[in-house]
């Protein structure tokens, strides 16, 4: 590991100024910097560590307005009772992400940011990385790509953004809330994670010295409905090879709203607006629901080592539906 | 730390310390299992290092370093942790508890004797991990089945595949009113 100086901010201010600093990263739950900087892959000169910043702590998930301070962990907010209830999907994309021991240090806005795990951007003996070294190209095109992206890719990178959280949020129209140099910002996170296109060095809308402070959800009725599917090589502790978000609000038998966002398939978050729209005013059957699952995948690019991803996504959204209709069936019955 | 995996890493570079920042080397106060340790360390050092070659606690082991395995679980503030992936010079003002800090004197911790009672390892490797864990999976109450125990007992992984046992261990502790 490269030396660093370590510096503890005492207030948000005290934090951006040494954050303005060449060579600064912020430190979080550290589940992704340490891990990085152990093997590589990440260099800082230094860490300015956030955990005594009290403005980035806490959440609130009453209201008209779902509030979690950027350094929540995952676990605290995981086993929140009414998230649990009123919005059981972002509750399931953290429970079922990492291990209990991660979900107790990781935070939910560094989950956010957490970087991708294409095993070639991760072995810094693969030169060719475009993520790690802009311009190097990269290992993974014709290389083993069974886990990366369907969706999304360029010809510079296909790999997959790991953050099961940060899926479902965007299931919910989303934003997060930015403190920098330059002032306060807020923006939509289905514009946070940014399409690799020429430079898939760039993952986040974050600019250097910037501290993701907050994320916000706009309360929906909907969210009692929704679910989070994830699709794993193993049952528990595992990354996505597959995940979906669902959430469905019925009106009279049929579909009045419905959010669908995939995990696990795609370079960002992946909000399936064309198939929502097809959902719009049908009933939900075994036709819409495969016709829906079809459209999410569209525009899919596959390689040899991930084709089965187009198979899987469809299965997935439709999984998805499923148990999220049968949510919206029990919340009629009650 | 070794810098084995990574043979193409760059001379370290001269960084001046932040104005009121550590380095290189961090003086700083380790509580662990009740006792204050004041140390110098290079900002670098983990917890899991700190932790076995500062203060010879050797319970906590070095598996994966990466987060993966679980070997070397500790307690930090209550709350089971990695070691591997925690920076000991971010643990200041917090209360560590490893597997030495577990036992009162000679008597063994419950979740201790029940790894022995129901023979929940073979090489014991990852044992003190696992039962860090055991005892933080019953106290946060996701000990209720064996279905749940295995799924909030996931950051552990045995390779002597000694998972049943271990599982029966928790159960039979949590039965016993909890860790």
């Amino acid at each position: 590991m490269q030396p660093f100086a370590y510096h503890r901010a005492s207030s948000l201010e005290d934090a951006l100024r040494h954050g303005a600093m060449e060579g600064a990263s912020y430190l979080a739950g550290g589940t992704t910097l340490v891990d990085l900087m152990r093997i590589g892959v990440m260099r800082p000169d230094r860490l300015i560590d956030l955990r005594d910043v009290a403005e980035l702590r806490g959440f609130d998930t009453g209201g008209e307005t779902l509030r979690f301070g950027a350094l929540a962990s995952m676990a605290e907010v995981a086993d929140d009772i009414v998230l649990r209830q009123d919005y059981p999907a972002l509750a399931e994309s953290l429970l079922l992400a990492a291990s209990a021991q991660l979900r107790n240090m990781a935070t939910v806005g560094g989950n956010l940011l957490q970087r991708t795990r294409c095993m070639y951007f991760r072995d810094t003996r693969y030169q060719a990385c475009n993520k790690r070294s802009p311009g190097s190209g990269c290992a993974a095109l014709d290389g083993v790509n069974r886990q990366h992206a369907v969706l999304g890719g360029s010809e510079r990178c296909i790999a997959t953004m790991p953050s099961d959280w940060a899926v479902a949020l965007t299931a919910f129209d989303a934003a997060v809330e930015i403190a920098g140099p330059q002032g306060r910002r807020t923006m939509p996170i289905d514009s946070f994670h940014i399409s690799y296109g020429e430079h898939p060095e760039a993952e986040t809308a974050l600019r250097p010295g910037e501290i993701l402070t907050a994320i916000l959800v706009p309360a929906n009725r909907a969210g009692r409905t929704s679910c989070y599917a994830k699709v794993r090589d193993r049952e528990s502790f595992a990354f996505a090879i597959s995940s979906a978000a669902v959430a469905l609000r019925m009106e009279g038998g049929r579909v009045a709203e419905a959010r669908i966002a995939l995990g696990g398939l795609s370079t960002t978050p992946w909000r399936a607006t064309a198939a929502e729209a097809l959902l719009r005013g049908r009933s939900l059957d075994e036709s819409s629901m495969k016709e829906a699952a079809a459209r999410a995948m569209d525009g899919a690019d596959p390689r040899p080592g991930n084709a089965f991803k187009v198979e899987l996504g469809r299965r997935t959204v439709e999984d998805a539906l499923l148990r999220a209709a049968r949510r919206a069936e029990e919340g009629d019955a009650a | 730390m070794s810098e084995a995996h990574h043979p193409a890493a760059a001379p370290p570079r001269a960084v001046p310390p932040a104005p009121d920042g550590d380095w290189p080397i961090a003086t700083l106060t380790l509580r662990v299992n009740g006792q204050a340790h004041r140390l110098a360390m290079d900002t670098r050092t983990t917890l899991l290092d700190a932790l076995r070659d500062h203060l010879g606690l050797t319970g906590a082991k070095p598996g994966c370093n990466q987060g993966a395995c679980g070997a070397c679980t500790v307690l930090i503030d209550g709350k089971r942790m990695n070691a591997c992936l925690t920076l000991a010079v971010a643990t200041q003002g917090q209360e560590i508890t490893t597997i030495e800090g577990l036992a009162e004197g000679e008597a063994l911790h419950p979740m201790q004797q029940a790894f022995i009672d129901h023979d929940a390892f073979q090489c014991g490797y990852c044992t003190p991990g696992q039962i860090i864990s055991a005892v933080a999976c019953i106290r946060e109450g996701h000990a209720g089945s064996a279905e749940e125990i295995r799924e909030f007992m996931s950051g552990n992984l045995c390779r002597c595949g000694a998972y049943p046992n271990i599982v029966k261990a928790v159960q039979d502790v949590a039965a016993k009113g909890g860790a």
